[in-house]
């Protein structure tokens, strides 16, 4: 289970994230929505140990993940597809996979792995010689997911998965959360597309400017007119 | 020019683009994972003779001894991590770079003082400073030939460590994208220490053939050669391997063939046409030959 509790993240003088207290329970799929500059990428980069928030307690499973390092994190079973994509360009897609893993123990069960990203996403199959930065938009999006898969997550960070995608691209991706959802991964989604994250999920917090707003289960919100105007365009 | 004597010097170029292009690639190495750009390289480089030059007092066997120095240099080069750039890391790059100037200048003058200023013969065994005849009038000197069969492996070696290997093909992800790499759970440190070590290594030995190429030594004697490799990376592209090795050969064969072909008096000024093409090659390529970074980072 991951619990923040009053976290704040600074750039300088820059207050993005200005106490946030929200938790993911075990085989959870939460989602974090909110507009543009709301800080919900702050939160996730802040729970994967790339900013140490200042004041605030981040806590998974009884670690003080604040006081790790961001490899440390991962070695907990933490994992992040990150905004993006942050795909290394200039290595292949065999070795962006491979990179997933590199705190697995277990790595005789690599393969295998490997076959199960293939079958969520089997165009990578067909890319996995080439060059990262060859591959298109969407192909990268799948590239960092099935990375971020290739750790075999307990708790996995997506942010944005479906930015920039076509319609047909955002419902495969939506498709896939659900089945990692239904194979047991706890999982944090940040999405612009509010309507299909709070139709996947369980739970929802909405962020505005660094605060949490309005939370609670993810049918809930979808019709609350509030979120309704302010997010889902309605 | 005859046959005899283009062979003769392109060995010599050959030989001399493959000791800047040792230096080079830990320079690269080192930049493209903490965009440092480490003059004190020259140091470990001069330190790498140095060893050597103490070791083979001892009559140890010549093979011995540079293992010897290379391990020291990998010591030094470690230490120097641990203690001038890991409470540095993630300043800003000025601070990063006046670092380096000053564990560089403090090296310097650590060295005069511990081994005076004055050039020593470098012990360069016998063996290698024989010349080996080729034919057809070629006749090439036995540091040149094992300069560049030595480099050739280090380099052949690096190239199976950074495809093969998952630390390899991590330092290269490092460089590319470091957030991304710590998100994928990389422990930068190592990559850090692991870039110092192959650095060290290949600064150590190309300070032992640059000694068996002068065959003196000197406190001062890194500048030059970081200087080359130096600019060798620029015209390459700045944290780009490839490039830096690239980089590294233009300028070795440009040194050699200048001389080779000015007169006489003119070659004192080589080191001109050197920096005058380096600024031609940033007029025309800013990011350097395979360089695809952004310019403002050099
Ligand atoms: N590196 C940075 N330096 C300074 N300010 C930053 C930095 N990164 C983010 N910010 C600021 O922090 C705030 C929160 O940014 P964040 O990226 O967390 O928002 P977000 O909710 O993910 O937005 P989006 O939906 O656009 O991705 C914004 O005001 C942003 O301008
Ligand atoms: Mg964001």
């Amino acid at each position: 289970m991951l619990i923040l509790e009053d976290v704040h993240v600074a750039y300088g003088a820059i207050r993005a994230v200005k106490g946030i207290s929200l938790e993911v329970q075990d085989r959870e799929l939460v989602a974090l929505v909110g507009s543009n500059g709301a800080g919900k990428t702050t939160t996730l980069r802040a729970v994967s140990g790339l900013f140490r928030p200042r004041p605030g307690s981040i806590r998974y499973d009884g670690t003080d993940l604040t006081k790790l390092a961001p490899h440390e994190i991962v070695a907990r079973g933490i994992s992040q597809s990150p905004e993006g994509r942050q795909i290394f360009g200039s290595l292949t897609v065999r070795e962006n996979l491979m990179l997933g893993a590199v705190r697995r123990k277990d790595r005789a069960k690599l393969g295998d792995d490997l076959d199960r990203i293939f079958d969520l996403f089997p165009v990578l199959k067909e890319r996995i010689g080439q060059a990262g930065g060859t591959l298109s938009g969407g192909e990268q999006q799948m590239l960092a997911i099935g990375r971020a898969l290739m750790a075999r997550p307990r708790l996995l960070l997506l942010d944005e998965p479906s930015l920039g995608l076509a319609p047909l691209l955002v419902q495969r991706i939506f498709d896939v959360v659900a089945r990692l959802k239904a194979e047991g991964v706890t999982i944090l989604l940040v999405e612009q597309n509010a309507r299909k994250a709070l139709e996947v999920a369980d739970r929802g917090y909405v962020l505005e400017t660094g605060r949490i707003v309005l939370q609670g289960p993810a049918a809930e919100l979808a019709a609350n007119p509030e979120v309704e105007r302010a997010y889902l365009g309605g | 020019m005859n046959f005899g004597q283009f062979g003769q010097q392109f060995v010599n170029g050959l030989s001399l683009g493959s000791i800047y292009a040792l230096v080079a690639i830990g320079l690269a190495m080192i930049f493209g994972i903490l965009r440092l750009i480490n003059f004190a390289h020259g140091e470990v480089l001069m330190l790498g003779a140095f060893a050597t030059y103490f070791y083979a007092r001892s009559g140890l066997p010549f093979l011995v001894v540079a293992v010897l120095a290379v391990l020291t240099t990998v010591v030094i080069g470690l230490v120097m991590e641990r203690v001038a750039y890991r409470p540095t890391r993630g300043a800003p790059d000025v601070a990063l770079l006046l670092t380096s100037l000053g564990v560089s200048i403090a090296l310097q003058n650590a060295a005069v003082l511990a081994f005076s200023a004055q050039p020593r013969k470098f012990p360069t065994p016998r063996l290698i400073e024989q010349q080996v005849d080729l034919g057809a009038g070629v006749q090439i000197s036995g540091t040149n030939l094992v300069t560049v069969g030595v480099a050739l492996a280090l380099m052949a070696g690096l190239t199976l460590f950074v495809t093969r290997t998952q630390l390899g093909v991590s330092m290269r992800a490092t460089a590319e994208n470091v957030t991304a790499a710590q998100l994928m759970g990389i422990n930068i440190t190592t990559v850090i220490v692991a870039a110092f070590v192959i650095g060290s290594v290949m600064a150590g030995v190309a300070g032992i053939l640059w000694g068996a190429r002068v065959g003196r030594i000197e406190p001062l004697m890194g500048f030059i050669p970081v200087l080359k490799a130096f600019v060798a990376t620029v015209i390459g592209g700045f944290g780009s391997i490839p490039g830096a090795v690239l980089g590294a050969y233009i300028l070795g064969f440009g040194e050699i063939f200048l001389v080779a072909w000015l007169p006489d008096a003119l070659t004192s000024y080589r080191d001109a046409f050197v920096f005058t093409a380096l600024i031609l090659v940033l007029l025309v390529r800013p990011q350097g030959i395979l360089g695809s970074t952004e310019p403002e980072k050099i």
